[in-house]
């Protein structure tokens, strides 16, 4: 168990500096000269000097992977050049609309999905079960974009609910900033739905053929009881590793479902950060990104390892 | 049901295609044709789709986008395959440091989900379709390596392969004869579902920009510019997204009706989904 966990936490760390790796050369390495490609050509010398010197660019490259490294293990993660303030700050801030924003997500899926595999699994073969089928594979089939801009045009535009874009801020009261909040979480959560509804139902369908589960119905135990009390318990061990390993599609959606709503985000940070080719902010936040994934995935291997005694025997 | 998916997904698929292809040499109106007088018309019998904000045909843009979805999505899937299927069976035949190394890459590039290295690559070359492929490909090496690699080292178990190395045979000869065969229905399935991924990946870079530039048309696009002007005319946010989903839907239900056609193991009833 302890080497399956350590091997596990080598090869997610070996990752993780792998990723620092390739964001460093992708970004500093391969452009020649960052400051050339964050001002462009038409950019005056001595304010492409200035930049030079900021990001010490008369250093050798390795000896500014180790600085930026170092900066991000210990949180100081640079300075942007559009905002003008630590980028540990942007970052801070905007982890304080994404992190509720993936949560609620995660949340919406879970308490959508969870229901629906229970419920198609029940009624295997029949209409029921079909509808949610049909529904998992639209769900995985419509872009969370589109999805945004339609949840937009009929409840902000439409019946004028809720907000179609922007954020008031915590400081406004929780309510207006959840309400925010929701037609983006909302956007977020339907395709990941459709994927967990769907393993949810295969879940329980394999769970349902197991020995105590016929030794339950033996018992006289009606439908109900056998499916709560014993099936969706064992059947849980895949759904919380899938919601798991779907974070990272969650944070990559993120990235684009802010975009939508102009949530001011980590995901809109970056997009920003491209489009104004602040390459510190961008260097930041995708590597915090990526960590954020291998982090999620250790986490999900952790748990499983736990629950699960097979993986630690396989690997 | 498994009739069914692989009848719709035909239909749907044949429909991309056909709608592609078509707008090669017919669209119902020039789909770069600007008319400022009849911008945002609804759906009418000139324009079935009605008009968009520059007054340019909502169907012909649709029809030249399905064009652009295939072309990126068949590059990115092609990219995948050409580099990952070799990689993974080589991982497969030879194990050991080579496997090894394919895992640890695996891992680097799911580290960076599809988008973000997209975002990476348009950081260092700017926006554009090309770089949108080079993303999507890169991110389609890494699965198709992981898939091809976890088919063969099955195949590789199976008492046929013992017998041709008992034989004599080489590890090459074995995986073009005997592995390549064994793993193409995994592959060909892959490839439709990553075909599915790579069109709502390039929709979604083209939504923010950073894809398909102008004057083509994208359907990602197509949905942005939809944005601003959808309290006029709803249906402009209606009709690209729905060609997405479809060609989605389409795709994916292609590749569960071939794989449940390929693998008669695999039943619907069973729960497999």
């Amino acid at each position: 168990m302890l080497s399956f966990l350590a091997r596990r936490l080598v090869a997610a760390a070996a990752t993780l500096a792998a990723a620092t790796v390739v964001v460093f050369v992708v970004l500093e390495v391969m452009p020649g000269d960052p400051a050339l490609l964050m001002l462009g050509t038409e950019a005056r010398p001595d304010t492409l000097a200035a930049l030079r010197e900021q990001m010490g660019l008369d250093r050798p490259a390795p000896v500014r992977y180790l600085a930026w490294v170092s900066g991000l293990l210990t949180g100081d993660l640079g300075r942007s050049m559009t905002y003008g303030v630590p980028v540990a700050e942007l970052v801070a801030d905007r982890l304080a609309i994404t992190v509720p924003l993936a949560g609620l997500a995660i949340l919406a899926s879970t308490a959508l999905a969870l229901p629906l595999g229970l419920y198609a699994a029940s009624r295997r073969g029949r209409p029921g079960d079909f509808g949610v089928m049909a529904f998992s594979q639209l769900g995985v089939a419509v872009p969370n974009f589109w999805l945004g801009i339609l949840l937009v045009l009929v409840f902000s535009i439409g019946l004028g609910w809720l907000p179609a874009g922007g954020f008031p801020g915590w400081q406004a009261g929780i309510g207006p900033a959840l309400a925010a909040l929701v037609l983006p979480a909302v956007s977020l959560a339907l395709t990941e739905a459709a994927i967990l509804a769907r393993v949810a139902r295969s879940a329980v369908l394999e769970t349902l053929g197991e020995d105590y589960v016929r030794t339950a119905r033996a018992k006289g135990l009606s439908n109900r009881a056998v499916l709560w009390g014993h099936v969706l318990r064992n059947a849980l061990i895949p759904i919380v590793t899938l919601v798991g390993l779907q974070f990272a599609f969650l944070m990559a959606g993120t990235v684009v479902i802010e975009n939508v709503f102009y949530l001011p985000g980590l995901g809109r940070l970056l997009f920003q950060a491209i489009t104004q080719r602040d390459l510190i902010v961008v260097k930041d936040v995708t590597i915090l990104l990526a960590a954020m994934v291998v982090l999620v995935s250790f986490a999900v291997d952790l748990l499983y390892a736990v629950i699960d005694p097979r993986p630690k025997a396989g690997s | 049901m498994r009739h069914l998916s692989l009848g719709v997904g035909l239909l749907l698929t044949g429909l991309l295609v056909a709608a592609a292809l078509v707008s090669f040499f017919w669209t119902p109106h020039p789909a770069d044709a600007i008319g400022i007088a009849r911008r945002l018309r609804p759906p009418s019998a000139e324009h079935w789709l009605g008009t968009d904000q520059l007054g340019r045909d909502v169907l012909s843009m649709i029809m030249v986008g399905a064009r652009n979805s295939i072309a990126v999505g068949a590059v990115a899937v092609g990219l995948g395959m050409a580099v990952g299927v070799p990689l993974g069976l080589l991982a497969a035949a030879r194990r050991g440091w080579i496997d090894e190394g394919l895992s640890r890459f695996a891992d680097l590039v799911f580290a960076f989900p599809a988008i973000l290295s997209a975002f990476l690559v348009t950081a260092l070359l700017g926006p554009g379709a090309i770089n949108a492929i080079l993303a999507i490909g890169v991110f389609n090496v890494a699965v198709f390596a992981r898939v091809a690699r976890g088919a063969a080292i099955q195949v590789w178990g199976r008492p046929f392969v013992r017998a041709a190395l008992a034989l004599g045979r080489g590890p090459v000869s074995v995986t073009l004869v005997h592995v390549l065969p064994n793993v193409s229905a995994v592959l060909i399935v892959q490839a439709t579902v990553a075909f599915a991924v790579a069109i709502l990946a390039e929709a979604a870079l083209s939504y923010l920009g950073l894809g398909i530039q102008p004057p083509a048309p994208s359907w990602g696009k197509m949905l942005h510019e939809a944005q601003t002007f959808m309290p006029m005319r709803p249906t402009l946010a209606i009709f690209p997204g729905a060609a997405i989903a479809l060609a989605v839907l389409g795709l994916n239900l292609l590749g569960d009706g071939l794989r449940d056609a390929l693998d008669p193991r695999l039943r619907p009833s069973r729960g497999a989904g």
